[in-house]
């Protein structure tokens, strides 16, 4: 359909065209050649714990019913009634043994399988139950409690298709001692004027953290945290790669300045924390050995998972999903990880630490949406005239690439290009 | 002229006074005058922002968009008074609408008031984006005057959705 080349990748210069940014034509490509095709992230395991809990929500813009079925096991399920189509379930979250579609009646078990049909006896004797019930996507697969679907029945399965992700998620992870990850209830759900991929980029993009968050350093500084660059070929505090990790997935690898609930004490927690911060690192050297422990502890990562997911392992656990509503906006849902068998104080010192940088009324995340929107509004009008951004930092050194450099950028790029090209049959 | 003491008991505060700090306070966030908006707060003051799914929910174990004690609270000021608090830089235009003002509690020295909101608030050539919800407080008598020891802003909307962030005093 489009003969334009998107992505330019020469010897020293990569280059997107902003089009991809903008234009209704390349979204409408998207759908179809990147998240019909890609495993998506519906939800945490621990989101529905028993025989019958529900949540529903969009996943790649289907409305899906997240649940656990009579045998206790993650079911996702379409929210359309096989009957005339209407949502069954109309609740954000609940516990139900069977979900009726109120308009005419149909009832469904917690399986999915098409329980009541009010008159059954008029249809045709052809008519049968158990062709009727709710339809789920092709495909539903889990990692360490991370639940993703998959529209596309022939798409590599889900451990294969994380490759190397997988070690970040399992660092992740590791901060639990049953290795049990759970999330916080309160979901933080907004909308940004930007094109979806621009926040992909800004999730993982260090370059912009001192010009676009100089206020949030300012705060970290005034509370009495340390902060030095490790030398002169640092722009950051800290010593930081980028890393692709195959499949288009990428992430930072940062040394650790901002403090971590698991486990690295930082001034902005309070004197009082001091001591559970001490024991959740003693607990985690006991288990894991010094060196695994510091991996955990003195390290943080931001990973973003192909195409839209970020576990933002920094000053607490994110994970954030968003979805494109159109070319230039776009719905964000994010929420909360902590181990399950967390202490209070210890859950309220992360939850404290997650909102000190992170989310809508955060001390860092408007200044990314505001950047965001900035780009937005500079592109949707001259993008024909000024065509190409620019992502060529670190592209003519050998060895690490900084996490300042844009190498993990163009690992996404680069993979969005190829399923965009993909031909399809 | 008499002047009036300060009140020495929240009991024998009145709706009108506490209409009085209340609309003295939405005038302040209108106009940016963020020190002296500090300046109504106790020494212990707080400012939560639930989150939308989770309206009546604990700030210790549930995330919340925004929960901050006091020192965050002057944080959160010192940044906003930065020009490179970049999401109110240029700054939003806000205009607070405060109505149905009620002492809903009184005891241990303080007072629960509830007031439902309206805030508009305008950026750039963003459109109005409506923020629409309830406030609560606790309100005690401190260093002479009736100041916020609390206020919690809860949103009606199901989600944040289309008013994006509350990168200003809500």
């Amino acid at each position: 359909m489009n003969e334009r080349a998107l992505v330019l990748n020469e010897a020293a210069s990569f280059r997107v065209n902003r089009a991809t940014l903008v234009d209704p034509e390349i979204l409408e490509r998207e759908r179809e050649r990147v998240f019909d095709v890609c495993w998506m992230y519906v939800g945490h395991e621990s989101e529905v714990r028993a025989p019958g809990d529900f949540r529903t929500r969009a996943v790649c813009g289907r409305p899906v019913i997240f649940s656990r079925d009579s045998a206790n096991a993650v079911r996702v399920f379409l929210n359309t009634c096989r009957h005339r189509g209407a949502m069954v379930c109309r609740e954000a979250e609940g516990n139900a043994k069977v979900h009726t579609c109120f308009y005419h009646g149909w009832s469904y078990d917690r399986d999915g399988r098409l329980d009541g049909v009010p008159g059954e006896k008029d249809y045709p004797p052809t008519f049968r139950k158990s062709d009727f019930g709710l339809m789920e996507p092709p495909r539903v697969e889990s990692y360490r409690g991370f639940v993703f679907l998959n529209f596309d029945a022939r798409a590599v399965p889900l451990v294969e298709y994380l490759a190397g992700a997988k070690e970040y998620i399992d660092l992740v992870i590791d901060q639990s001692p049953s290795g049990q990850m759970e999330v916080i209830q309160g979901t933080q759900d907004y909308e940004i004027r930007a094109n979806w991929k621009l926040l992909v980029e800004n999730s993982f993009d260090d370059y912009h953290l001192l010009t676009t968050h100089s206020t949030w350093l300012d705060y970290l500084k005034n509370a009495g945290v340390k902060m030095q660059r490790p030398d002169r070929g640092h722009l950051l505090p800290s010593h930081g790669v980028g890393k692709p990790l195959g499949n288009g997935h990428a992430t930072t690898d940062n040394v650790n300045f901002r403090g971590r609930p698991v486990a690295k004490w930082i001034p902005v927690y309070g004197e009082a924390a001091r001591p559970e911060i001490e024991r959740i690192r003693a607990e985690l050297v006991a288990r894991l050995g010094e060196a695994r422990a510091a991996r955990v502890a003195d390290t943080n990562r931001n990973l973003i998972v192909f195409p839209n997911l970020l576990l933002a392992d920094g000053s607490s656990v994110t994970i954030r999903t968003f979805y494109p509503l159109a070319p230039d906006r776009m719905r964000v849902r994010a929420w909360a990880l902590g181990p399950k068998e967390e202490t209070p104080q210890a859950r309220a010192i992360r939850l404290d630490a997650f909102l000190t940088f992170y989310g809508p009324g955060g001390f860092a995340t408007p200044d990314d949406v505001e950047a965001l929107e900035m780009v937005q509004s500079g592109i949707a009008a001259t993008y024909r005239e000024v065509p190409w951004s620019v992502m060529s930092r670190g592209m003519a050194k050998t060895g690490e690439q900084l996490n300042s450099d844009e190498l993990h950028l163009r690992a996404f790029w680069l993979q969005w290009d190829k399923l965009m090209r993909a031909e399809r049959d | 002229m008499k002047k009036r003491a300060a009140p020495a008991k929240a009991t024998r505060i009145t709706r009108a006074e506490v209409e009085e700090l209340l609309f003295r306070e939405a005038a302040l966030l209108d106009e940016w005058r963020l020190d002296e908006w500090l300046a109504l707060l106790t020494a212990d003051a707080r400012y939560e922002v639930p989150p939308n799914d989770r309206p009546d929910a604990d700030p210790l174990s549930t995330l919340f968009t925004i929960a901050d004690d006091i020192d965050r609270i002057r944080g959160r000021v010192t940044r906003l008074k930065d020009k490179d608090a970049h999401a109110e830089s240029p700054r939003s235009r806000t205009r607070r609408l405060i109505s149905n003002v009620r002492i809903v509690g009184c005891g241990g020295g303080e007072l629960s008031v509830e007031a439902n909101f309206v805030v508009y608030r305008f950026r750039r050539d963003g459109g109005v984006r409506e923020y629409v919800g309830r406030y609560r407080y606790v309100l005690r008598p401190e260093r002479g005057a009736l100041r916020i020891a609390r206020r919690q802003a809860v949103l009606d909307a199901m989600e944040l959705g289309s008013m994006g962030l509350v990168s200003f005093i809500l």
